[in-house]
């Protein structure tokens, strides 16, 4: 692997994770149960959605074949997506998109923190740009972890199923492959395994505040990096890339 | 969540500016309300400032008592201040 494949592969990380995430907060569109609630979360969901679009015209940039965003976006097949597999869990209820939202902004939070001071002017542009938005996205699930593990006995319940099924996804957010080495060296990105340490020295924190138990099952869901993913992203795909696979080339 | 309550939304535009009234939001407590009025009213840019005040604490005056209130004030057109010249060396009033 050279330098430009590891970029191509790490963009399409980022941005196929900004994407389907943001694709999984749109389903509550229309089904929020505030008006408030719904409205913030379809905020969150284009704000990713923007972040997916920045870093994948970059890994089209990158790749220099000619796809844009939007190919990339509509015309890949599952094991071609890099997103990790936390957010392709299905929504389930209030409970379970929170609780996944904060496992993976606390880490997007952290990630982006130092791509925003990557060697690659591309990366740290789109990071720092993303940063405010996710500094958001992360304090606004933050505080709904705290409200539901710490506030009725049934919302307590709930965020804590939540987080049993939700938490062996977790384990491979902050796994290394060579992609990661080779830019390590070159000072683009982090390196996952420091960055690891601080996110769960703050997961154990928080949780703790929101009276939620880390489950102690050693068990982890892996495989993204190598386009392995659960049996939702093939769903997912099939409605987010509906219009584009029916009528293919079709624009606004 | 059908049992929360209603909360006024003020928002300043501008620093210098005063805060406006802009709507309202419901929301379980303050926190909430501060990041619900965030996401329904400063989406466009519209803020660098918000206030949020439950609405039940809010004394409005009654409508029915307009007259009485608000009338007398209509044909006092001394109590505006345009009856005085204003030095040529005062720029701005």
């Amino acid at each position: 692997m050279n330098k430009n494949e590891a970029l191509f592969e790490y963009a399409l990380r980022m941005g196929d994770s900004a994407l389907i995430h943001g694709q999984r907060l749109a389903e509550w569109c229309g089904h929020g149960p505030e008006l408030e609630q719904d409205i913030a979360l379809t905020n969150i969901s284009l704000d990713q959605i923007g972040q997916a679009a920045n870093w994948l015209a970059l890994a089209g940039k990158i790749e220099g074949k000619g796809r844009d965003a939007d190919q990339l976006a509509f015309l890949r097949d599952a094991w071609e997506f890099r997103n990790v597999q936390l957010v392709e869990y299905p929504n389930e209820d209030w409970a379970y998109t929170l609780v996944k939202s904060y496992l993976f902004d606390s880490f997007n939070f952290l990630l982006h923190q130092r791509l925003s001071e990557s060697a690659n002017p591309d990366f740290a542009a789109i990071a720092a740009k993303s940063l405010k938005e996710i500094a958001y996205h992360k304090r606004y699930s933050a505080e709904w972890v705290l409200r539901l593990g710490d506030g009725t006995e049934l919302s307590h319940r709930k965020a804590q199923a939540a987080l049993d099924d939700l938490w062996p996804y977790t384990g491979e957010l902050c796994e290394m492959n060579e992609v990661d080495e080779l830019l390590f060296a070159e000072g683009i990105v982090p390196d996952l395994r420091v960055l690891e340490s601080e996110w769960r020295a703050e997961m154990r924190d928080l949780l703790a505040q929101a009276t939620l138990e880390i489950p102690e099952r050693d068990h982890v869901h892996t495989g993204s990096r190598q386009g392995i993913h659960t049996e939702y992203l093939g769903h997912i795909l099939t409605e987010m890339q509906f219009l584009q696979r029916a009528y293919p080339g079709l624009e606004w | 969540m059908k049992d929360w309550p209603l909360w006024e939304v003020f928002i300043r535009s501008k620093n210098g500016l005063n805060h406006k009234h802009v709507g309202s939001v419901h929301a379980a407590d303050a926190e909430m309300a501060i990041q619900n009025a965030r996401d329904v009213y400063t989406r466009r840019n519209e803020g660098a400032s918000i206030w949020v005040v439950e609405s039940k604490y809010i004394t409005a005056s009654d409508p029915e008592q307009a007259d009485a209130f608000f009338g007398p004030a209509e044909d006092k057109i001394y109590r505006h201040p345009t009856f005085y010249e204003i030095p040529k060396e005062v720029k701005n009033i």
